[in-house]
This record gives structure tokens, C-alpha cells and sequence, in this order.
């Protein structure tokens, strides 16, 4: 595997084909995560940045579908792939952690139980054996006394302990790439620092490469090391962290830094982006920020070609220059 | 010395299981019947000043959402007192008090789904007779209008707007009862980013206009730094550290609070910057069975015997910043 990214992610298009019309969810996205790499995937709700993890591990159910792209892992292709090939991959090559453990962990087996479905559907190992590798990922992703929580159920967990349980099954068995998607936007913030510092020293000593998806800039940005902006079904900006934030070319993502109250000084007001996120039924013709947009002109009724720059890129006839920003 | 425009004094809410007969007896004969209650509020002292903004902030299960609800009325306390204007706050019946009123987290729950946002906003003023019918769509019309929303939509359903329109809604629903007091319980905490500047914006101008006293309930530090002009950072059901928010921001002086500070992500712009966190140890214990001396012992790092002992009580630090811990100078 000389060269080739691990997740190669091209024009990949998802849409939902609904009785209103054509929803286009995720509409050519494309991206690549090298080894060990943590990339962060922000973006407001209904953006498309569940749809392209939920894509990128073939969990897309009718009316959804991928329409075009390709998804690439270690040079595989993933889109198209039979149903029962991808269940080879999924959980053992590319995993995924979700929002809310209180929904995709089963509130009527133990985790122990869980865990050992999770293992015995890529190995075969004996209960012990399967116990063993159990309770050592438990105990890597902090859980104290794993041996003896293996007997307990999810509710018996707080929502942290919770979400390391579902972190801890997707390192099972030593994914390649693990989708997080809001991993900890239902913890608390003293919680979410445990699990942000843990996953990072986890990834790193594995080498697992990480696409976190959030709405939240700055937990984005305290463990990504690159950054992409979606909105409305595509990535609108994408760079190594501090330069996108430092210095926003797009529009959006500068005004998204804008409104941040941790960017204002108390009592003055916050800079706002008028107007809410388009339909994705009907986005306006050319950039779909257009309507929303302070520096729009007549050239944006086309949609903008991706403009690299560096190890950056973009999407706008009139980006936000360098100088303007700070 | 005037009384403050709110006081609030050793307000406690206790949350006891209301067991059935089946179950007392149950657990008399020895069966695993939870049978302890939440002391989910334990003794808070609060003062607000006409026109201040008070931050109130902690993790789940702090209290800090029972504490709002207690202020404004729709709660009864176990014991203690909410005074305003050093009049208790009537809670029950037709003369309740309407000068404080609430704006929730979720509007999606908040709002009647089967009634139009005209009628949602008239009922309250309707009912405690604020407006008669002849001036009713002016009324509500205007309420809407001040909080940003398009008064020609009000003949629609909640279920037509999005979530940022529907707090909106639930705004001008507060302002329609003319309060006082707004008491905001995490009011952006479901919006999207760029949504959140404009609620918190239209907060910031009714405060200007309005002259309106916020007590502003949220988990978010950036965010109540930003917008309260006090905060009171609140840890299993007590208040743990109070003062001006420069204070309490620039120097806090309980470990919670730099715990809760630490813990915080920043905004990074440096490509090479390698973020350390700190984070508090452990987990927030249940509130069923709360930790002996100070709540926060178990996670401190600098706990003392006499912290698992004994409780410190807020001690003043000047300037209107008290803490309640035994090592803070």
C-alpha cells in the first residue's frame, strides 16, 4: 500500500429519493484520510455530514442511496460492494461510533454479551478468550474494573462510561478507520475532555485514523489536524485546522467563526449569517450560500469550481482574502 | 439595605420515588426498591439585581434547570423562598404571578403542536387579562414582531418552522405576559451555530430594550461568559462559586470551576498546536448518594481530610465573589 491514502473518498454522491423529490444529501464529496489521521467533517444540521460517514460504512437504507463516487478503502472499493462483503469490512477494516449510545447499544444484553457478538462476528474465539480481548478494550478506553462490568447492561453505565463502551467496540478489532459522528455532544463538558484527550492517545498509539463529524468548531479543532466545512451537501473549505481558522477563504465558514460568542467581546453583538440553511429540495441555482451571502455577485449563480491553494481548497468566486480575516 | 429585585434564599428540592403499597412493601421485606430520594436543589442563595443578566452553569443533574423552574414559579420548592421585589412569587392558581416567565431548551416540545402560533402566543396574556380580544391580533402581532418573527406567519402550525423560527415563537410567548424576569434554560443549547448568534443577539436586545432581568441557564461556559454579566457555577445541587463573570472567568478560585474551564476545547489556529487537555478526573457522582463534606472531594485534586468532612459554606472574596471550598485564597 505504497502511496494510495487509506480512505479515498471521490465525487461521492448520496441522495434520498423522497415523494417531494430528489433530496441531495451528500452531492460530490470528495477527500482523502491517510493513516493515523484525525480529520474533522463540521457542519450545521441537514449540511450532509451524517449522510457521508453513514456513506462511507455502507449504512445508507432506501429511499437513501449513493448515486455516484466512490469510496476507496485501502484501495477497495467500498460503494456497490454486496451487502455481504461489506459486512466483512464493517466493524473489522472501518467502524463507526455514534451520537447516542443509549440507541445503538441493546438495553436488554450485557455488554459483555454485546461485545462478544461484536468480536465472534470477524473471529472465532472461545468465551474466554473472547472475555479477555473484551475487558482489555474496556480497560483501554478507561473503564475501571472491565472484567466485572462485562455483566452489567447499558443502563447501569452514565453516558460517558456509556460512550467508551461503544468507542471500545469499535477498536475490537483494530479498525483501520473509525467514523465518530457527535461522539460526545450528548456529554458533559468535563466528560467530553476525557473522551477528546483519551481517542486522541488511543488513535495515535494504533495508528487508527479518525473522521470526526461535529457541529462544534472548537472540539474539531482541538484534535483534527485538517478541517472540512460542509454546506448544503458539499465541502465548501477544507485545510489544516489553524490555517482554515485563522485565516477563512469561504464565506460560510468565516461567518460561522464570526458568530461564535467565544470570538466576541461581552455586550457586543454577535456577527450573525442571516436566513437558516436552504431546503435541500430546492437549493438555489449555483453556490447554495448565495442567498445568505455578503460577498455574493452575479458570478455565483454558477457553482463555483474547487479552488486549491497550498494545502487548502475552496469553493467561492469571492473568497474572503487572507488579509481580511484577522 | 433594599432588598434585591430577586432573592432567592436556602431554596431545596427533594425528588422522593412515590412508591406504591406493593413496593413499601417490598422493600420492607428487603427487595431492591430505590427508596432514597434526589436532593436535586441543596440550599441555594441567590440574589439578582432589576436588569442584570445571571449565568447559571453546571453538568447534568447539577440542579441548575430545577433551580429556574423553582424562580419561575411552575415548581414548588421543598423549602426555602424565590422573593421578588421582596414579595414571594405566587406559583399556583389564577393570581399567579406572571413577571417571571420561562423559555425551554427544545422548542420542538415547547410549542402546542395543534395550535397556531397566533393562539399560542394570546393564551397566557388572554387568560390573566392583559389584552382584551378587540386588541388581540395588534397584540400578539407585536410580541411576534419584537421577537424577530414575521406576524403574517401566525396563522400557521409550529411544525412549519425550524427550530431557531420556533424559539422565536416561544420568545415572543414569554414577552406577550410582559415578565420582568425571563428565566432561559439552555435557549440555544439545540439551535445550529450560526442560529444560536441570532437568538442570543435578539436575547442581548431585549435586555436593552426591555430592560429585562435574564436568568440565563446553560452548560456552555463560552456562552455565558459572553452574555451574563454574574454567574453562579452550580455542582450537585449546590452552588460552588459566584461572583461578576470577569471574576469568576479571569480568576476562579474553586476547582470545579477551573476543572470546568480547563475542560472547555478552545478554538485552535495554530496548524501545529497539539491541544492539552485537562480534564477533571472521574465521573459526577449520583446524586441518590452524594459524596459526604464537598460534592466535589472525590474528583478534587487538591481534597484534604477535612474536605470529606466537612462542607464548606460560600466564603466571600471580595467584590461580590464567593466560593465554597476550604483551600481557595
Amino acid at each position: 500500500m505504497s502511496g494510495a491514502p487509506l480512505l479515498q473518498v471521490t465525487d461521492l454522491k448520496t441522495h434520498f429519493l423522497t415523494r417531494e423529490g430528489v433530496v441531495k444529501a451528500v452531492d460530490g464529496v470528495s477527500f482523502s484520510v491517510d493513516d493515523g489521521e484525525i480529520i474533522g467533517l463540521v457542519g450545521e444540521s441537514g449540511s450532509g455530514k451524517s449522510v457521508t460517514g453513514f456513506s462511507l460504512i455502507g449504512l445508507i437504507d432506501p429511499p437513501g442511496r449513493i448515486v455516484g463516487g466512490s469510496v476507496k478503502l485501502e484501495g477497495m472499493e467500498l460503494v456497490g460492494l454486496p451487502d455481504r462483503e461489506m459486512r466483512k469490512l464493517r466493524g473489522a477494516r472501518i467502524a463507526m461510533v455514534f451520537q447516542d449510545p443509549m440507541m445503538t447499544l441493546n438495553p436488554v444484553l450485557s455488554i459483555g454479551t454485546q461485545m462478544r457478538l461484536a468480536l465472534n462476528a470477524h473471529d472465532r474465539l472461545s468465551r474466554r478468550a473472547a472475555d479477555d480481548r473484551a475487558a482489555q478494550t474496556l480497560a483501554r478506553v478507561g473503564i475501571p474494573d472491565p472484567r466485572a462490568r462485562l455483566q452489567a447492561y447499558p443502563h447501569q453505565f452514565s453516558g460517558g462510561m456509556r460512550q467508551r463502551v461503544a468507542i471500545a467496540i469499535a477498536l475490537l478489532h483494530g479498525s483501520r478507520v473509525i467514523i465518530a459522528d457527535e461522539p460526545t455532544t450528548a456529554l458533559d463538558v468535563s466528560i467530553q475532555a476525557q473522551i477528546l484527550s483519551e481517542i486522541r492517545d488511543l488513535a495515535r498509539e494504533n495508528g487508527t485514523a479518525l473522521v470526526w463529524i461535529s457541529h462544534d468548531l472548537s472540539t474539531v479543532s482541538s484534535l483534527a489536524s485538517r478541517l472540512m466545512v460542509m454546506y448544503a451537501g458539499r465541502i465548501v473549505e477544507a485545510g489544516p485546522v489553524g490555517t482554515v481558522l485563522r485565516a477563512p477563504r469561504h464565506p460560510y465558514t468565516a461567518g460561522l467563526l464570526k458568530s461564535l460568542p467565544a470570538a466576541a467581546r461581552p455586550g457586543e453583538p454577535l456577527a450573525q449569517i442571516p436566513g437558516t440553511t436552504p431546503s435541500l429540495l430546492n437549493l438555489p441555482e449555483g453556490c447554495p450560500f448565495r442567498p445568505r451571502c455578503d460577498r455574493a455577485s452575479e458570478a455565483c449563480a454558477v457553482y463555483p469550481d474547487l479552488v486549491q491553494e497550498d494545502r487548502r481548497s475552496y469553493r467561492c468566486h469571492n473568497p474572503v482574502a487572507a488579509t481580511e480575516a484577522a | 439595605m433594599t432588598a434585591p429585585f430577586i432573592e432567592v434564599r436556602d431554596l431545596h428540592k427533594r425528588f422522593a420515588p412515590s412508591l406504591s403499597l406493593g413496593d413499601k412493601i417490598a422493600a420492607r421485606l428487603g427487595a431492591r426498591v430505590e427508596t432514597r430520594a434526589v436532593h436535586a436543589v441543596d440550599g441555594v442563595d441567590l440574589r439578582v439585581e432589576r436588569g442584570e443578566t445571571l449565568g447559571l452553569v453546571g453538568e447534568s443533574g447539577c440542579g441548575k434547570s430545577t433551580v429556574g423552574r423553582m424562580i419561575s414559579g411552575i415548581m414548588t420548592p421543598t423549602s426555602g423562598t424565590v422573593r421578588l421585589e421582596d414579595k414571594p412569587v405566587r406559583v399556583a392558581g389564577a393570581k399567579a404571578d406572571t413577571r417571571v416567565q420561562m423559555i425551554f431548551q427544545d422548542p420542538f416540545a415547547s410549542l402546542d403542536p395543534r395550535m397556531r402560533v397566533g393562539d399560542i402566543v394570546a393564551e397566557g396574556p388572554l387568560a390573566h387579562g392583559l389584552v382584551d380580544k378587540a386588541g388581540l391580533d395588534d397584540y400578539v402581532a407585536g410580541h411576534l414582531r419584537r421577537a424577530g418573527f414575521d406576524p403574517a406567519l401566525a396563522d400557521r402550525f409550529p411544525h412549519q418552522f425550524s427550530g431557531g423560527q420556533r424559539q422565536r415563537i416561544a420568545i415572543a410567548r414569554a414577552l406577550a405576559m410582559q415578565p420582568d424576569v425571563l428565566v432561559c434554560d439552555e435557549p440555544v443549547a439545540s439551535l445550529d451555530v450560526s442560529i444560536q448568534a441570532q437568538i442570543i443577539n435578539l436575547f442581548m436586545q431585549l435586555r436593552r430594550d426591555l430592560s429585562i432581568t435574564l436568568i440565563f441557564i446553560s452548560h456552555d461556559l463560552t456562552l455565558v461568559r459572553y452574555i451574563a454579566d454574574r454567574v453562579a457555577i452550580m455542582y450537585l445541587g449546590r452552588i460552588v462559586e459566584t461572583g461578576p463573570a470577569d471574576a469568576v472567568f479571569e480568576t476562579p478560585k474553586h476547582p470545579y470551576t477551573q476543572g470546568l474551564l480547563d475542560s472547555v476545547p478552545k478554538l485552535v489556529l495554530d496548524d501545529d498546536e497539539i491541544v492539552t487537555l485537562r480534564p477533571i478526573v472521574g465521573e459526577i457522582p449520583s446524586p441518590l448518594a452524594p459524596p459526604a463534606g464537598c460534592r466535589f472531594n472525590p474528583r478534587c485534586p487538591l481534597a484534604i481530610d477535612r474536605c470529606r468532612e466537612e462542607t464548606p459554606p460560600l466564603r466571600p472574596f471580595g467584590g461580590g465573589h464567593d466560593v465554597a471550598c476550604h483551600l481557595a485564597e
